[in-house]
Parts: C-alpha cells; structure tokens; sequence
C-alpha cells in the first residue's frame, strides 16, 4: 500500500515536468509586453532592459527554462513582476483561502448531495424526488458566477444577513495562524466569535460554487442508487429482516458510492478552475482573484505557479480518489 | 400447530397491458420436519409463491387477491411491516439461486452474517444463547461468536479467519454456505430455499444438499424447496408439489408422487429427465412454451 502510494508519488514527476514546459512555452509565446507594462508608460527604454536583466528575461529561452526548472525545486518559483514578490510566497499568502473555499464547497456538496440522492432514489418519483430534481438541472445549468451575484444581491443587499464579499472584515484581525484556514484556525483557537465572522464571509462564495457539483452528485448517486437496490444482495439482506435503514446507509450506501466518488474527484478540478470567476465576484483573496489579476497584467510567473499548484492538488486528490475506490470495493484494493 | 398454512392464494400483477393472475388457489402445508420440494418450469410461480411466504414480493405490481398464508397460525398476508420484519431472518430464513450476487460485495462475510445474527437477537436474544434483556455489547459479542460457529458448521474451514474475507475471496461453494450460514444463523422454524444449488456444479450441488439436509433434519425445521431438478427433489424431500400456469397440480408424500404420477403433466415432467441410460433421441421434452401470462 505505501510503496503503491509512493510509486503513484514518483509516476507525478514526468506529468508535473511536461506541464512546466508546456506553460513555459504557452507563457512565452503569447503577445504582450509584461515588463513594460509593470514598468509604466513613462517609463525608459534603458529602465525596462536592467528590469529585464534583473528578471532574467533577456537569457535564451532554454536557460530561462532551466533556471526556472532549478528554481522550482529549490522552492524559487519567479517573482511577480506586478507584486513584486516572489511568486512562492503569493501562493503560499493566497492558496489556504482558495482550499478553505474549495473544501467547503465540496463539504456542502457531498454532505448535502450523498443522502439526498439516496432518499431521492427510495422514494424515486415522489415530491421530493421532483422538487430536487427542478432545482438540479438548473443548478447544474446556471454560471457559478451569475448564481453568486444573485446570492449577494438576495443575502447581502436585501436581507442584509450575510457580508457581500471579502473573507475577513478589514479592521479585525483573523485567527492565530495554523492552517491559513480561517474557520479551522478559529476552532483551534476556539474563538468562537471568530469562527462566526469566518464562516459568515464563507458561506456566500461557498454555496455559490457548491450548487453544480450538488446538483450533479446528488443526481449520480440516484442513479447508482437505484440500480444498487435492483442486485440480489439487497433482496436476500431484506428476506433475512434487516431494517431499511441499516440496508440503506450501510449495505446500499458503500456500494452506490463508487461512481459517485469520481465525479467528485473530478469536481475537486473543477472547483479549484472555478475560483477564478467566483473570487472575483465575491473579493476573496485567494488564488483565483492572484490568478486573474496575473492573466490581466500579462505577468506570467504568477500564472504559470498557480496553474502548477492547481495541477499539483489535482493529481494528489485524483491518487486519493483511487486509493478511496478501494475503501468502498474491496476488489481494487492495491498492495 | 401447522407451521406454514397456505391456503387459496391467489396473488395478481399488475403490468401496462392491465392486471394478470400469477397465482391460482394454491394451498400447502408444511409441518416441521418435512422437506417440501416445489418442482415446476420457469414461469409456474413457484419462486413467487416462495417470496410470498415472508411477503418480499412487491406490492404494487403485486396483489393478493384472496387467500391466507398462515405461518405459525397468523396470517402474514395481514401482519404489520414491523411483524413481518421480526419474522424475516429469525422465524424464516431464505436461501436464493446466486451465490455470486446474493452476498454483498462491499462487505467482509463476518460483517453480514452478524448483522443478521444481531437483527434475531434483538427479537429474541436466546437465539444466541443469551437470557432476556442482555446489554447490547452482549449481543454484539454473542453474534460474532455465532457467526464463526455457524460459518464452522456449514463447512468452512478456519472459520475464525475466514470470516474477515470478502464474499470475491470465497469460491462459489463457500458463498453459497455463507450464505445457507445466514439463512441459518437466527435458528429459523422455517427456511425457503430458491433453487440453491441452480448455479453451482454437480459435485457442489450434491455437498450443498447434503449440508442443507442435515442442518433441517438435526433442527428439525420445515423447508420448502424451490427447484427444477427432479434429482434433488427425489435425493433429499419428503414432499413433493408440481406446480404449472400459477397452479399446485399434485402434491403429496415423494414416492407417491414419483413413483405413480397421477397428473399426465407429472408423468411428462419425469420423461424429461435424462439419465446415464438415456439413448440418443429417447429423452422427451416438454411440448410448448409457457403461455403468455397476460392474456
């Protein structure tokens, strides 16, 4: 099991190498003059050259690709020419608000969606089964985007109950660091109050995203469901009297759980590709909104980075996937 | 007390084409220690009249129109879902044709097995032995304990081991032991079995048999006998029923049955059975389908 995992570590390598070469290129290719830009339109010709020279930008392109590589490693991942910090420490600033608002998502998502679907595939064709069912498809069909400016301007304008958007109010200052997590941190630190402000900020953004993947894991599990309380099994654990319950979120859950598991891996992806349109709506300083302003001032260190962490959680969660396959069908447990 | 009393069953479905009659009038009655084999083509009713017995068969499409099913003298027809569910597993135990798709993949054997002993403990905790109002880490106890004792006593060697492997470790054989071990495990009076040995091998079926035949005889509990092998029905019943079109056409003691058939279809039923005497070209079938039952 462990040498798996690591084999599945190591097997990460040659796939994180491809992709650095491929933004590398995408990145250098595109049009566009970042360090004019970040420079100013005042700025002279002999300033943006020491810029270029001080950034590296003036070195064939192999080199700049190798001291990139090198530097990657060694934990230098380029410097934002329009933050002018080094891009590790951006990320490192921005990734645990885009992770706490991906998790919680996927929290409200799965906790919501799993027994829905179940409870909508036992009494298939009855209200509830409907009411779901109108919500989901437009759920599914709606822009996260549009789904958040009609959250704000229902609970933020009018109802006036939850913050319109930012993570934290600007004069207070957030939980004692520990996970970068907001509401974790506040727990650890067991300010209760905290927990509130943290949680009230999250809860628009969150929703926001976790209609689609709601939608759609709710509507996966009905289905595997449905074909689960069809097999054999579950007739003989009936004949010998166990009680629907225990049939149902113990027997009949494990089973459907597998198909539902992959899409929810894959909507860990598109979660994370997501943030860049809802952190923007809703102000939250987390690697979408870093991302966007990168993509709009042509700053392509900063993109190449956050594209490179995203990719990294992507395969991790996707190796989580499968190791949890084993969990719910013991057939594809690996040794 | 007559352990199971069927009486003019009549059992209806209901399909896009309008209602069907399924079951006509059948009656049977089974008393403890006798082994009632029910023998019939596909389609006769016979797996429906066994569901019917501990009530699994859907409702709707499925409707009794008439009749009782008298199981230690109430009628299951009218008991409520939670007196048929203290029934099912404890009072009746049920073995069905697939071993391969009746245990649960997602689930160690031992994990099936107990719960099942748990959910016949809690109605009646002598099953395991234990006195009235045991605590429930009692009943867990006692259940993990039955459940190696059963899985040892259907054939499972290292049974204490076993019990922690996935139904994929078991071969087809051990799967289906498992399995008569759960119908078993809460000390049924009566136990349905659906064509248990239909999708093993020969040299299987006939251990399979042997296993169910002792267990009853040595509990001294009724068995109906769902099958449409005529070898076994003679092998291990007592009591044979001939079942066609939804309708019981003969029934009584094996070797009247078997031996002077009375009913021609009977008769027809024994010629389709190839022996290792059988010559090419002697062995009768049986002329026809089965009609369309919606009619």
């Amino acid at each position: 099991m462990l040498l798996y995992i690591l084999r599945r570590l190591v097997l990460l390598l040659p796939v994180l190498l491809g992709l650095t070469l491929l933004l590398f290129i995408v990145a250098r290719i595109l049009p566009g003059d970042p360090v004019g830009l970040a420079a100013g339109p005042n700025a002279t010709p002999e300033l943006i050259a020491q810029m270029k020279r001080e950034l590296g930008l003036d070195q064939p392109l192999p080199v700049q690709y190798w001291d990139y590589l090198t530097g990657l490693v060694s934990g230098d991942w380029g410097m934002s020419v329009f933050t002018r910090r080094p891009v590790f420490a951006d990320i490192v600033e921005y990734l645990p608000a885009t992770i706490e608002l991906v998790f919680a998502s996927l929290f409200i998502a799965v906790v919501i969606g799993i027994p829905l679907g179940l409870l909508t595939a036992v009494y298939k064709n009855g209200a509830l089964d409907y009411a779901t069912r109108t919500v989901a498809l437009g759920g599914i069909a709606m822009p996260r985007f549009f789904l958040g400016l009609l959250l704000q301007m229902a609970f933020a304008a009018w109802l006036d109950v939850l913050p319109l958007s930012g993570r934290y109010p600007l004069i207070e200052s957030p939980p004692d660091h520990v996970t970068g997590l907001y509401t974790i941190d506040a727990v650890i630190a067991g300010d209760w109050y905290a927990f509130q402000i943290a949680l009230s900020h999250l809860a628009l953004p969150a929703i926001a995203m976790a209609l689609s993947p709601l939608a759609t894991i709710m509507r996966m599990m009905r289905a595997s469901t449905i074909e689960v309380l069809q097999q054999d099994y579950v007739m003989t654990e009936r004949a010998l009297g166990l009680s629907n319950r225990l049939i149902l979120f113990k027997y009949v859950l494990k089973n459907a759980m597998t198909s539902t598991l992959t899409v929810i891996g894959l909507y860990v992806s598109w979660l994370l590709g997501g943030t860049v349109l809802v952190e923007t709506v809703f102000d939250w300083p987390g690697l979408g909104l870093y991302a966007t302003q990168a993509i709009l001032t042509q700053d392509f260190m900063p993109v190449i980075g956050v594209t490179l962490i995203i990719a990294i959680i992507y395969l991790v969660t996707m190796l989580v996937v499968d190791l949890l396959y084993g969990v719910f069908n013991p057939k594809v447990r690996y040794a | 007390m007559t352990l199971l009393d069927i009486r003019n069953l009549n059992l209806a479905m209901k399909s896009y084409e309008g209602e069907t009659q399924i079951l006509h009038g059948i009656d049977l009655k089974i008393e403890r220690g006798e082994i009632w084999g029910m023998v019939g083509e596909t389609g006769s009713g016979k797996s429906l009249t066994g569901l019917s017995v501990s009530r699994l068969v859907p409702s709707p499409p499925g409707r009794y129109v008439a009749g009782s099913i008298k199981f230690r003298g109430k009628d299951v027809l009218q008991a409520t879902d939670r007196e048929m569910r203290g029934l099912r597993g404890r009072h009746i135990g049920m073995i069905f044709q697939d071993p391969t798709t009746n245990l649960n993949p997602a689930f160690r054997i031992g994990t099936q097995l107990v719960d099942v002993a748990l959910h016949a403990g809690h109605a009646d905790p002598s099953v395991l032995g234990l006195n009235p109002g045991a605590s429930r880490g009692d009943l867990k106890k006692a259940a993990r304990r039955a459940a190696v004792e059963m899985l040892e006593k259907v054939g499972i060697a290292k049974a204490a081991e076993r019990i922690h492997d996935y139904p994929h470790q078991f071969s087809g054989g051990m799967r289906q032991r498992a399995l008569i071990a759960m119908a078993m495990i809460g000390k049924p009076d009566l136990l349905i079995a659906d064509e248990p040995t239909t999708a093993l091998d020969v040299s299987v079926q006939a251990q399979i048999l042997r296993l169910i035949h002792d267990l009853v005889t040595e509990r001294n509990i009724g068995v109906l006998l769902i099958t449409h092998n005529l070898g076994v029905v003679a092998q291990i019943c007592s009591h044979v029923a001939v079942m066609y079109r939804g309708r019981i056409l003969e029934a009584g003691k094996v070797d009247d049955v078997l031996k002077r058939p009375s009913h021609s279809y009977t008769q027809a039923l024994l010629h389709s059975v190839p022996t290792a005497h059988t010559k090419r070209g002697e062995l009768k079938g049986l002329n026809g389908l089965m009609p369309e039952t919606a009619a």
